[in-house]
């Protein structure tokens, strides 16, 4: 039914301004968080000033904070998780966009899908009690023998095979962005034009050569996008970490020993914690996370940026 | 369309208007609320539905943690607030709180070595705490060695398991080894989550549990039931009158007993280190905080009533849950209390 005059024109702008309204909120939203973790970091931060974020101390009976541990323990278990989840989901979306038989694509892209919806306690239960014990008994000891010995990177491969430690979190943190980035991928990879791809072949290139060639330039910004999406939920996964990270709040050098995270930290101490300090220093461990993810965000748009600067050159 | 969803609309207002005076009425009690600890959780559960099957009274508890709790009752959000670690008098005061001890638990430490079994290995104060300060790295140390002729130790690395997470268990735990060892007490000290020297931390009993069961050479502390239901490798521990015990109900209940809740004020006693020769030096009870003016004093009558019931007949149910009941003696002291203690706004007792 179509309505006219006022009466359409009315429900026009209720509409307007109810969807400007919903917008509006997202901001109003983060800007809520945000003021409400400054406040609630904001003793912390006067306290400890910027050694909080250099200092690996934490030390709830003295009340000493530092969130250096959990930072490094952040970064690093993202770095791997990365390391592990890119090239694998790159493999997975590539061989269902251009060689896999067609009767196998939707079976494949069903089983991602299932991964995806599985809750990250699951992840954490199977990585303590299944992926934990297999790796800590036949990888680890041979990592610790062979990459251990290396020169210059041998003391992040060494020490006792516990199986529980930051590479083992980094690995489960890889297996889980996976179903995110591949099912991604995939769809972006499958709107590149046929008729660009056949082209390509048709002028000899490789698989390799449409992928590098036409593929990546053609759905750049989403891969980047994708890629990010990856990251940030490295990032804040705190459940499957807590399970397999070891919690210690220690600075190790090797990857084989535990450490912690900034959300498993949180959720680990917050129930518990008194005293203004010790709570504050949580939420500003909260606070560098937002800060963190932030950054990471800014980072993808400096590099889209960067990319389409680039373009704009060669044409 | 519109008029379902007006009745709908009505209904719903009917309905939630009714629970609301169904929930507050006045003179009867039919609800009582607590928060905090988690570690007796199961055990207030338990009471909390014979005791509704047999007065018709509910129990609200919301194990949210000690911590929360103790926030809780400040703000008098609940009727009852519940912690594992004893309140000390002072901030009893600051806050107008009372506290009494309900329930009590051990902690175990338990270890994973191959070729030993329960109850075999013998450790000494001194021992764990070096262990846990990261000295004492291989299980063939001659320290441990000396303590246990007889027992063949392999020479494999000791890593040490604890709490990641802020919880009684570890308060407990840190209470015990900061009282033995003066170096703990200074590099570590006493508290729900402290910075350990060493080791790896799991979330939970559940998860000591389970790194101590998969990692060789482990050494963990749980609470008394997860050893027992995870049928983990508990150790004997030396106690302050030099006796080797181990963990069970009799060591337990012998270290309540033989700890001076006479002299405590406001029953602010650590079971921890306690003497004869028959106490487990990590015991620990769970405490009950209430308001000690009350504004609802039915209310408080019927909290009291409560645990009153709790602690006359809930001990084998609290048993069959591996929780230790309060010897009669230590009973007899707090319900003398709650009748000096606990006061309606006029100063007029609450109990009994």
């Amino acid at each position: 039914m179509i309505r006219s005059g006022t009466k359409g024109r009315i429900l026009d702008i209720i509409f307007a301004n109810g969807t400007r309204i919903c917008a509006l909120l997202v901001f109003l939203i983060i800007v809520a968080i945000m003021v409400s973790l400054l406040a609630g970091a904001w003793p912390a931060l006067k306290k400890f000033g910027p050694s909080f974020i250099i200092s690996s101390q934490w030390n709830p009976v003295t009340e000493q904070f530092g969130a250096l541990v959990a930072i490094y323990g952040t970064v690093v278990t993202s770095i791997i998780a990365m390391l592990i989840g890119v090239p694998v989901s790159f493999g997975i979306a590539i061989f269902i966009t251009e060689l896999c038989p067609v009767w196998l694509k939707q079976p494949i892209a069903t089983a991602i899908e299932l991964l995806a919806a599985i809750p990250s306690i699951i992840y954490g239960m199977w990585g303590l009690f299944v992926f934990a014990p297999f790796f800590g008994d036949h990888i680890e000891p041979w990592i610790s023998d062979t990459l251990g010995r290396l020169p210059v990177i041998g003391p992040l491969f060494s020490g006792p095979p516990l199986g529980i430690g930051v590479l083992t979190a980094g690995i489960i943190l890889g297996i889980m962005v996976i179903p995110f980035m591949a099912s991604v991928f995939r769809d972006l990879f499958e709107v590149v034009p046929s008729v660009l791809k056949e082209s390509a072949y048709g002028i000899g290139a490789t698989t390799w050569e449409v992928i590098k060639k036409i593929v990546l330039p053609y759905t750049k910004v989403g891969v980047v996008g994708a890629i990010m999406l990856g990251l940030g939920r490295a990032l804040g996964e705190t459940m499957a970490v807590t399970f397999v990270i070891g919690n210690a709040d220690r600075l190790e050098t090797s990857l084989l020993m535990p450490g912690n995270t900034i959300s498993s930290s949180l959720a680990n101490q917050f129930t518990e914690a008194v005293g203004e300090i010790y709570t504050s220093s949580l939420i500003a461990l909260g606070l560098i996370l937002f800060l963190l993810t932030f950054m990471v965000l800014a980072l993808a748009k400096y590099l889209l940026i960067r990319l389409t600067l680039k373009e704009g050159v060669r044409t | 369309m519109k008029t379902t969803a007006y009745i709908f609309l009505m209904a719903m207002v009917a309905a939630i208007c009714s629970m609301e005076t169904g929930g507050s009425y006045a003179g009867e009690v039919k609800a009582i609320s607590g928060a905090g600890a988690t570690f007796p959780y199961p055990i207030y559960a338990k009471w909390a539905s014979a005791y509704y099957k047999l007065t018709g009274i509910k129990l609200n508890y919301q194990s949210i943690g000690s911590g929360g709790g103790i926030k809780q009752i400040k703000a008098k959000t609940v009727d009852f607030g519940a912690s594992d670690a004893p309140l000390k008098p002072e901030d009893l005061d600051k806050w107008g709180l009372f506290q009494f001890p309900m329930i009590m638990g051990g902690v175990v430490p338990v270890v994973n070595i191959p070729g030993v079994k329960a109850g075999q290995l013998k450790i000494s104060n001194k021992t764990l705490v070096d262990i846990y300060l990261g000295k004492i790295r291989k299980w063939n140390d001659p320290k441990i060695a000396s303590e246990n002729p007889g027992l063949s130790l392999p020479g494999i690395n000791i890593t040490v398991v604890h709490r990641a997470d802020g919880s009684g268990t570890t308060w407990i735990f840190t209470n015990f080894l900061s009282k033995v060892s003066q170096e703990w007490k200074e590099k570590v000290g006493n508290a729900k989550a402290v910075a350990w020297p060493t080791g790896i931390g799991g979330k939970g009993n559940e998860g000591v549990a389970s790194y101590v069961k998969r990692i060789r050479g482990s050494l963990g502390y749980v609470e008394y039931a997860y050893a027992l239901q995870n049928r983990l490798t508990y150790i004997k521990l030396k106690n302050r009158a030099g006796a080797y015990v181990a963990p069970n109900m009799d060591t337990f209940q012998a270290a309540a007993a033989n700890a001076d809740w006479k002299g405590a004020k406001g029953f602010y006693v650590v079971l921890t280190d306690q003497p004869g020769k028959d106490s487990w030096p990590i015991t620990g009870a769970s405490f009950i905080l209430l308001q000690r003016v009350q504004d609802k004093p039915e209310v408080a009558k019927a909290v009291l009533s409560f645990f009153d019931w709790c602690y006359r007949n809930g001990k084998e149910m609290a048993k069959k849950l591996d929780y230790v009941p309060m010897p009669e003696m230590v009973v007899n002291l707090v319900e003398e209390a709650w009748k000096t203690e606990i006061k309606d706004k006029n100063g007029n007792p609450v109990w009994p």
